[in-house]
This record gives structure tokens, sequence and C-alpha cells, in this order.
């Protein structure tokens, strides 16, 4: 893979967080959420991201898109460094970047209908459609999700919680980024929904050329989607490599573990 | 079901609380009654918005034993965690919200009690992990503040309320158990959050453990040492589970039986090897063929075609 076609490349990335002081006043050691991790994301592919809950995965996602302080190390973007972008000058790349949070729940507004919260980011990243397009993108949109185009008047305390996930799946694929961090996008879906939407992310990926950081804890969904696979514990990557490769002869003691840990009938005989 | 109805503790009087502890102890000595600890009986939930009206819970009927795990799967927005809520009445009030049918929580009808005795059982007899963490956990109080809270309001006998919380989160695998504890929900990790809600509904030792997708944000060893915390509490203290999930391999290691739920009604029933192993209904058939394995890579997964299995 050449260098012009990295999309993404993290150097050294990270993230401490300030602990608490104790009544002594001597202030702690900061907590290393992320600590010093480096990847890239080449154009159009997907990068699978698994680890223990709790050492990092999230926070390296939100880093993506600025909101984790970045404590140190490189983000570029398309050979440009975002960390040092004032939110300003970060505001085309909201487009470009979006996430699928892992919280479904708090990350939809609950006073605006799911029309209102489909059709908010067209109407500020693409003011040429009129509002007979973005209707029509927007029930689109909740169909391709395996909603209906009823579903719009709605508000998010009356879905499911799978539903509310895949509302949140619409929302970031609605204007066409470049990259999207999805961060555990399938944990609340059946297992049909969610083929569903494993195969709907790699015909966008197809069609579209979307490249995905893909957060995630079935290691069977990530092998399926990932072409390069990043595992993290405590903060830190601890192996990575193609999913053959991972999968057929992992190095890292958590990685055997993990894998080991699969249940018999999603192993192939 | 079936027991002497003058023996019932009356709940609205004062001593009410004092015979329901009475009651407690009689049965949990032995003379446990017959029957399940908890059924749900030809359950029915619409809701209305205006002029429209949607039945997503469609005649539902389970039961629990004392010491069962029963698995709920199936469909997204098949009416599964609506079921859930619906068991201590927390949806919402009458007029967007309509229930019919009934619940026996160990003989006894629940729909029917009065606010107040409802509370009673909410947390202590019947403990929630809800799908949404929000439900749970409130974002502006510390997590040891919140946990603290739980132990304090059910279960009055816990001294040591510090050690006890500690000791709670360490159960739950969270590492640094005593630093966390200052944490507010929004400093951790979605797994952690889950096994926080988890500790909290575990607190006072409930008979029944209502759990919605507890495991969505673990990984799979996290994951196996939730799930063995579960099942040592069932063997040991005779806790009934309701596991929500739509992890097959939490299904088949640990449930012992399993209710499949496809457009508001259970659709198959029966042991968990019987059905993983030789599923009966069109739904629970396709359902099982579109788990993911691995080795499949860049092949198409196989989805449901919704016309397909529904009758
Ligand atoms: N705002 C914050 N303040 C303090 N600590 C934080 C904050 N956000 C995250 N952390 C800590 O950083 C660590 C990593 O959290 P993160 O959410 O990235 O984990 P994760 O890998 O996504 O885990 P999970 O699989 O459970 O979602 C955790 O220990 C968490 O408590
Ligand atoms: N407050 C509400 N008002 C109107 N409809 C609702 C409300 N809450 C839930 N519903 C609808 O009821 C149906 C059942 O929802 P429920 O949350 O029980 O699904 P579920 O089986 O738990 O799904 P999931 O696996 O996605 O969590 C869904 O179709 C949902 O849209
Ligand atoms: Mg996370
Ligand atoms: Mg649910």
């Amino acid at each position: 893979m050449s260098a012009e076609e990295t999309l993404v490349r993290v150097e050294e990335l990270r993230v401490h967080f300030p602990r608490r002081k104790s009544l002594l006043g001597k202030s702690p050691e900061p907590f290393r959420a992320v600590d010093g991790v480096s990847f890239a994301i080449q154009r159009g592919t997907t990068v699978g991201l698994v680890g223990e809950s709790g050492s990092g995965k999230t926070t390296t996602g939100r880093a993506l898109l600025k909101l984790a302080p970045v404590s140190g190390g490189k983000i570029f973007y398309d050979g440009t460094e975002i960390g040092a972008l004032s939110s300003a000058a970060f505001f085309p790349w909201r487009k470009r970047i979006q996430m699928i949070f892992q919280d479904p729940y708090n990350s939809l507004n609950p006073r605006l209908t799911i029309g209102r919260i489909l059709d908010e980011p067209l109407e500020i990243h693409f003011p040429q459609m009129t509002v007979a397009e973005r209707e029509a993108r927007c029930a689109d949109l909740l169909c391709r999700v395996g909603l209906s185009p009823d579903h719009l008047r709605r508000y998010p305390h009356e879905f499911s919680g799978g539903q509310r996930q895949r509302i949140g799946i619409a929302r970031a694929i609605a204007v066409e980024p470049e990259l999207i961090v999805c961060d555990e996008p399938v944990s609340a879906l059946d297992v049909s929904v969610q083929a569903q939407i494993v195969n709907l992310l790699a015909d966008l990926q197809a069609e579209l050329g979307f490249s995905y950081l893909f957060i995630a804890h079935d290691l069977a969904v990530v092998e399926h989607l990932s072409d390069w696979v990043l595992v993290m514990e405590r903060g830190k990557i601890v192996e990575q490599s193609t999913p053959e490769e991972l999968y057929g002869d992992p190095k890292h003691p958590y990685t055997r573990q993990l894998l080991a840990a699969v249940p018999f009938f999603q192993k192939t005989v | 079901m079936g027991e002497d109805p003058a023996r019932k503790p009356d709940y609205d009087a004062e001593v009410g609380a004092f015979c329901w502890f009475i009651w407690r102890e009689v049965l949990t000595t032995g003379a446990m009654s017959e029957g399940p600890l908890l059924a749900v009986e030809d359950l029915r939930v619409c809701f209305r918005s205006g002029s429209e009206e949607t039945e997503v819970v469609r005649g539902v009927s389970w039961s629990l034993d004392a010491g069962e795990i029963l698995a709920v799967v199936g469909e997204s927005g098949s009416g599964k965690s609506v079921t859930a809520l619906a068991l201590t009445r927390l949806l919402p009030p009458a007029p967007a919200c309509v229930l019919a049918g009934k619940i026996f929580y160990r003989g006894e009808e629940v729909l029917g009690l009065p606010e107040k005795a409802l509370r009673r059982l909410r947390g202590k007899e019947i403990a929630y992990v809800f799908q949404e963490p929000g439900t749970s956990l409130n974002p502006v109080y510390t997590v040891g503040f919140q946990l603290a809270e739980a132990i304090r309001r059910h279960c009055r006998a816990v001294r040591d309320v510090k050690n006890r919380m500690v000791e709670l989160l360490e159960e739950v695998g969270i590492h640094e158990a005593a630093s966390r504890l200052e944490s507010y929900p929004h400093e951790l990790s979605g797994g952690m959050q889950q096994r926080v809600m988890i500790a909290m509904a575990l607190a006072c030792e409930p008979r029944v453990l209502v759990a919605d997708e507890p495991t969505t944000a673990l990984d799979v060893t996290v994951q196996k040492q939730i799930m063995d915390l579960l099942a040592r509490l069932r063997r040991e203290h005779g806790m009934g589970i309701v596991l929500i999930t739509h992890n097959f391999g939490v299904v088949a290691n640990f449930a012992d039986k399993v209710a499949v739920m496809f457009r508001g009604e259970i659709v198959e029933r029966g042991p968990t090897a019987k059905i993983l192993a030789a599923p009966q209904h069109p739904y629970t058939r396709a359902l099982i063929g579109c788990i993911p394995r691995l080795g499949q890579r860049r092949e198409r997964l196989v989805s449901i075609d919704r016309a397909e299995v529904g009758r």
C-alpha cells in the first residue's frame, strides 16, 4: 500500500485524564487511558479494534474526532495534522469524519424527532439540497437500516435499544463521510439485523469508498469486515496484523485468551 | 397461587413492611410455596400516541423458577425490553401505555398492586440491569454515592457500606475499585458502566434479576467473569434470572431455557439445548442461521427476510 492512500495516520497518541487530588494535596499521576498508540487507516479499508473493556478503544476513537483531550502524539488526516487545528478550522472535518457512538441513548437529542435528528446534519453540510430531497434521503436512510419512514415523526424514547442504535448509524452515514468511527455499532442488534448492518457498511465501502475504524467485541464480525486488526490492552496496542494472521496465529497472550473464549458454534469446523 | 390469602401481607398498612419481612423469612426457611418464582400470563402492552395505537407485546407468557436462568432472545424491537419493564410496571402511565394480562411474583399478582407496594418489590426483590445506562446511572453523582444509596435503601443490614461497595465492584471485575468509587459515570468506559449497573442490581441479593443486555459492552473474557458470577448467585442463593440477550454464546453456556420473541409474540420456547440444536419455528431457524462464524471473511452475511418467516 502506497503512502498517498493513507487516510489517517496516528502517531504515539496519548490521552491522559487527571486523577482527583487526594486530601493531602499531592497531585497523583494522571490516568493513561491511551498510552502511545500508533496505527494507520488506508482509504477505503476497515481497521478493526478489539480489546479488554476499559482498555481505551472508545477514547482512541473519540480522539480522531477531537472529542478527547489529546495529551501527546499526532493525528494526521489526509496529510493535515488535525490536533493543531482550531475548532473553526476543524469544521469541514466534521462532515468528513463521523462517529457511531457506543451509547445510543446519550447521543440522540431526546427533544428532537428522528426526522429532525437525521435532517439537521444534511441541512448543515448540504445547503444545496431542497427540503423534499432531504426528506426523501432521510426516509431512504431509515429503510436501509431496517426501520420504516413512519418512524420519522417519533422521538428517541419511543424506540427499542437496537432501533436507537440504528438511528445513530443512519445519522452517521447520512452525510456520506470519508471515515466513520464505529464504536460497538452492532452490539444491541439481533444477529439478523446485525448482518444487515454489516452488509450495509460493506456496500457503502464498495460504492462510496468509506473507511472505518470498527470497534467491537464480536471477533467474528471484526474478522469479517476488517483489513487490519488492532488489539488493545491497558491503553496500548499489544498486537496488530491482518485478520488471517491474527486469528490464525495469535502472538500476544491476551489475543489468545480472546480467541479461546469464542463459543464453539462460531468456529468453523 | 394456592396459598392461604389470609397470610398475605397487608401492603397499605404501616405494619406491611414488618409482615413482609416475616413472610419472606417464612418462605426462605423451607416453606417455599409451590409454583414458579415469577410468571407472566398473556401479557399485552399497547402504546398510544394521538390516535395511533400500536400493540407491541401481544400475549406473552413465560415462567421462571428459583435458581433458573431464562434467556429471552429475538428480533430487535420485538418487545423484550417492554416485557421486562412491565414486570414491575415501569412503563409510562395509563393513556400513553395500556397493560393487560397478569404477572405473578411468588404466587401474588403484582400488576394490580398499589404503587407503594411495587416500589417495595423493585430493587429489593426484583432488581434490574437496564438496557439503557441512563435509567440507573445518574450523571451528576459519583459511582460510590449511587452504589451506597442502593445498598442503604435495600439492605439496611449491611454495616460497612464502603467495604461492601469495593467488594461488589471487585466481583464485577473493576480494577482499582476503591478509587473508581469517586468517578462519575461519564468517566467510565461503556463496559465499566455496565458492570457498575450489575453491581448495583446485585447489591442486596435480589430474588429475581432482570438483566436486559447486560454484557453488550464487555469483551469475551470479562463477559465470562460476569456470567460466572450470575451463575454462582443462582446456584448459591437460588436467584432467578431473566436474561435478555442477542448473544448466543451466552445463551448456550448459561441459560436453562429460552423464549424466542418475534413481533411482540413468543414464537418458540424450550430447553436451551433443544432450541439451539433443533429449532422448530421458521424465525428461530433463520435467526440461528444468521450467527456469524469465524472464517467468513468478505462473504455476505446472511440476514432474515421478514416477510418469509412471518405468518
Ligand atoms: N472523561 C474521562 N475521565 C477520566 N477517565 C476516563 C474518561 N473517559 C475514559 N476514562 C477512562 O479511560 C479508560 C478507557 O476508557 P474507554 O472508554 O476508552 O474504554 P473502552 O476500551 O472503550 O472500553 P469498553 O469496551 O468498556 O467500552 C477507562 O479506564 C476509563 O475509566
Ligand atoms: N415509549 C414507547 N412509545 C411507543 N413505542 C415504543 C415505546 N417504547 C418502545 N416502543 C416500541 O415497542 C417495540 C418493542 O420495544 P422493545 O424495547 O421492547 O424492543 P426489544 O425487543 O427490547 O428490542 P431491542 O433488542 O432492539 O432492544 C418497538 O417496536 C418500539 O419501537
Ligand atoms: Mg468503549
Ligand atoms: Mg431492548
